[in-house]
């Protein structure tokens, strides 16, 4: 098993794995939220408080996690690439980034599409709402402070420690509801026992999460790929590839 | 010459002091920056002093932030245009000592002034006298982990042409929370509340920095000065 993970360390083999991974990634991804969204939006019978506008909990909730998985894959990815010094993480945490940003942005925005009919507001200063917006700020420092080097390498070097920093948030945003009297409601599926929602809305949420992590794993692969292609583009496979 | 760690932090420390004394608008221009943008609010918002007491926690906290967020550009700058950054990372001294000790100079002829003007600043904005030592400590708590914080942000960014901006894009999101409890204790002591909840967690902020942020801070150093 080492030995798989070992040689993901090396560009051009990570590069032809992702190649192989991003057509399945993707496969998997549109039969997931294909099904996640014709079963969650007709065929899960509507809240019955919210009435049909929970339905969006099926964009935002999978959104929400991905842009905390997004901020954690990457700093892991740095701190890797750090420690380890294995170049290919670099690449990972730069392409992670604008995927969990874009992921960080689209809770943001759902959740306020949600907010105005429920809460009566687009926006409230709640907490798990200004940590979730914090965390954004977090992505944007992290993807600029990589482009203000000349110096790529330091960019990179300098990012991954800065993500690594910003880590402190994610347990911030992820207990917020639970730390404060928050105006969001607290977790019903990722806890410890029974989930406190019923199979017909379940089944669609859990396929849908899982849609969004092959779609983040697809959209990752062909990120990483681009990156490791301008990254290695003096070396003379990248040459073969190109030519061939 | 052999020196120990005590002794090199002691040094530094003295060293960055005398360098900043003797550049006394320096030193006065981030206190002055306070100064003003306290004087904006109540000019922008009311005079009233009802509705002075209701925002000077905020007001206070957030010229705070942006007074130390100012200053701290120069922690590093100076040092590693001249090269003495890299004589001392060079040196046998660990260099998170040396960050220790540029931090601490840093907080002391700039956060720590700033806390000492700082009641000057809330009986301006009709702070109640009772709420002051809550608003002191917090204060003090505050600049220290913000001092800390713009150690790492100092270092990531140290060799950037126009890493103004960039640092408190770096330095802000982290120091949000900072944000959050020291305004609300000032906000509980005015009020007239127990604000002892929102210190222990400034306390615990502080402590929480005060031991990673040398080794954050000297790791950006690491990389930046290369």
């Amino acid at each position: 098993m080492w030995t798989w993970f070992h040689r993901l360390a090396s560009p051009p083999h990570l590069y032809r794995t992702a190649a192989a991974w991003a057509p399945w990634l993707a496969f998997a991804a549109v039969i997931l939220i294909g099904y996640g969204l014709v079963d969650g939006l007709v065929f899960a019978p509507p809240d019955y408080q919210q009435g049909d506008a929970f339905r969006i909990i099926y964009v935002h909730a999978p959104s929400a996690w991905l842009s905390l998985f997004g901020y954690t894959l990457m700093a892991v990815a740095g701190a890797v690439a750090l420690i380890w010094r294995i170049k290919v993480g670099y690449a990972v945490a730069a392409a992670a980034a604008p995927i969990g940003a874009s992921f960080t942005l689209s809770a943001l925005v759902t959740g306020s599409l949600w907010g105005r009919p429920m809460w009566g507001t687009y926006w409230a200063w709640d907490p798990r709402l200004t940590s979730e917006l914090i965390l954004l700020f977090l992505y944007f420092g992290v993807i600029s402070l990589r482009k203000a080097f000349e110096d790529p390498n330091r960019g990179d070097r300098a990012s991954a420690l800065l993500g690594i920093v910003g880590v402190v948030n994610v347990p911030i945003v992820h207990f917020s509801v639970y730390w404060w009297n928050s105006l969001h409601q607290g977790g019903t599926v990722m806890r410890l026992g029974k989930p406190e929602m019923p199979g017909s809305m379940l089944w669609p949420l859990l396929a849908m999460l899982a849609g969004f992590m092959c779609f983040f794993g697809a959209v990752l692969c062909v990120r990483v790929r681009a990156e490791i292609l301008s990254r290695e583009r003096q070396s003379t496979w990248v040459r073969e590839v190109v030519a061939a | 010459m052999n020196v120990g760690v005590a002794r090199g932090i002691w040094l530094v420390l003295t060293r960055e002091l005398r360098l900043g004394f003797r550049r006394p608008d320096q030193l006065l221009q981030p206190l002055v920056f306070f100064l003003i943008v306290t004087t904006l609010f109540p000019l922008a918002l009311s005079p009233l002093s009802s509705m002075l007491r209701a925002m000077a926690p905020g007001v206070l906290w957030v010229a705070a932030l942006l007074a130390s967020l100012l200053s701290m550009e120069t922690l590093f700058k100076a040092d590693a245009d001249d090269g003495t950054l890299e004589q001392l990372a060079l040196s046998a001294q660990p260099l998170g000592a040396i960050v220790v000790a540029k931090t601490i100079a840093h907080w002391l002829v700039s956060g720590a002034a700033l806390v000492a003007m700082s009641p000057l600043v809330a009986t301006a904005l009709s702070v109640p006298e009772r709420a002051l030592p809550t608003m002191l400590a917090s204060l003090a708590l505050g600049t220290l982990t913000l001092s800390w914080l713009g150690a790492i942000g100092a270092g990531l960014t140290v060799g950037l042409r126009r890493g103004g901006v960039l640092l408190s894009l770096i330095v802000l999101p982290l120091a949000m929370p900072l944000l959050i409890f020291g305004a609300s204790a000032t906000d509980r002591a005015i009020g007239g509340e127990d604000p002892a909840g929102a210190l222990y967690f400034l306390g615990a902020l502080c402590v929480f920095t005060t031991s990673l942020g040398p080794l954050a801070a000297s790791a950006a150093l690491r990389i930046t000065l290369e």
